[in-house]
């Protein structure tokens, strides 16, 4: 449960956005959350919506793409989506995989009113 | 009224990662390993510290910070050991962040060797948490179940190393060694195992000399770089 403390992360860098950008409101954010990220969409979407308020973002709408676990092998550079989190290539079965996609947590885009 | 979308594309927990950065060259620089102890609450991370400073005290500079939702108990324990220990209490916070630590950089004492910071006891939240260390430990105790690896993938898979406390317990619970390993290993096939007991004593040797290589490797890599 730590989606209050990544909420107040993702505001420090939404105020100074909107701030940057002399906007009077945040009406939208956009995040992409890995399917590894370790964080709970629904809980972040709670989180969100309790430290909104009285803020520039009060009615703010929250989106959250997720972003499916995607790796690379580096013996066969086969590029694999996945649903587990088994490691193992399956065209060769080599265990030497690069994570491409899917551990990340990051604020995509923002809809502001000027 | 005019709306505008901007892209930002920036990673929402990117200012913890960047203290972590200037945390881990700063030590690095002064030649301190640091090692980030992740765990659930009981598995054993404080004792396993215990022992750790037993076996490295007598020959290197440690120093250790405890994390904790409450009380000063657990840096008590490792100061009777003649170690200098900082207790962070997050007053309910489920994990450390790397300003926390940066905080108390100033207070570490010039020739220290080893770092050793023990997370919130909790497998989720401390997973996603960059503390500027040099090796992320994950702990899996015996009586948890050998089944956890898969269950908390980021913390394993974004381990360096797993250490099996709790060995000595292993005849009398449904606890497979090697299924715990070959688990994690699934998540994160460049991880090193060990299986410790620090009741009796084993493991604990071996462990400790992976941190003092570590150690070694990364002034190397420093020197060459």
């Amino acid at each position: 449960m730590h989606e209050l403390s990544i909420v107040a992360s993702l505001f420090e860098i939404l105020l100074a956005k909107a701030q940057e950008n002399q906007a009077t409101k945040i009406v939208g954010v956009k995040l992409k959350v890995g399917k590894l990220s370790g964080v709970v969409p629904e809980f972040l979407q709670t989180a969100f919506d309790s430290y909104k308020q009285d803020t520039i973002a009060s009615a703010a709408r929250l989106e959250m793409e997720e972003v499916p676990l995607k790796l690379r092998c580096r013996k066969c550079a086969a590029e694999i989506e996945k649903e587990d989190f088994v490691l193992v290539c399956p065209s060769c079965s080599a265990t030497d995989l690069e994570i491409l996609e899917g551990m990340e947590l990051l604020l995509d885009k923002i809809d502001l009113e000027i | 009224m005019a709306k505008k979308e901007i892209v930002v594309r920036e990673e929402i927990l990117g200012s913890n990662k960047k203290v972590a950065a200037e945390i881990r060259e700063k030590l690095e620089a002064a030649g301190v390993l640091v090692v980030n102890l992740l765990s659930s609450p009981g598995s054993g991370k404080t004792t396993l510290l215990e022992r750790l400073v037993e076996t490295l005290k007598p020959a290197h500079h440690l120093a250790v910070i405890e994390g904790d939702i409450e009380t000063e108990r657990d840096a008590e324990r490792i100061r009777r050991k003649g170690v200098p220990a900082w207790q962070i209490t997050t007053g309910g916070a489920c994990h450390l962040e790397a300003k926390m630590v940066g905080k108390l950089l100033p207070e570490i004492p010039a020739g220290t060797e080893f770092l050793f910071i023990e997370n919130v006891g909790n497998l989720v939240c401390p997973a996603g948490y960059d503390l500027g260390e040099n090796i992320r430990c994950v702990l899996l105790s015996t009586p948890e179940g050998d089944d956890k690896p898969k269950k908390y993938p980021k913390a394993f898979a974004s381990a360096d190393c797993l250490i099996i406390t709790k060995s000595d317990l292993v005849p009398y619970l449904p606890f497979d060694l090697e299924k715990s390993g070959n688990e994690a290993l699934d998540l994160n096939p460049r991880l090193r195992i060990f299986v410790t007991s620090a009741l009796k004593g084993s493991g604990i040797a071996a462990l400790a000399r992976y941190f003092i290589e570590s150690r070694i490797h990364m002034i190397q890599r420093r020197r060459h770089a």
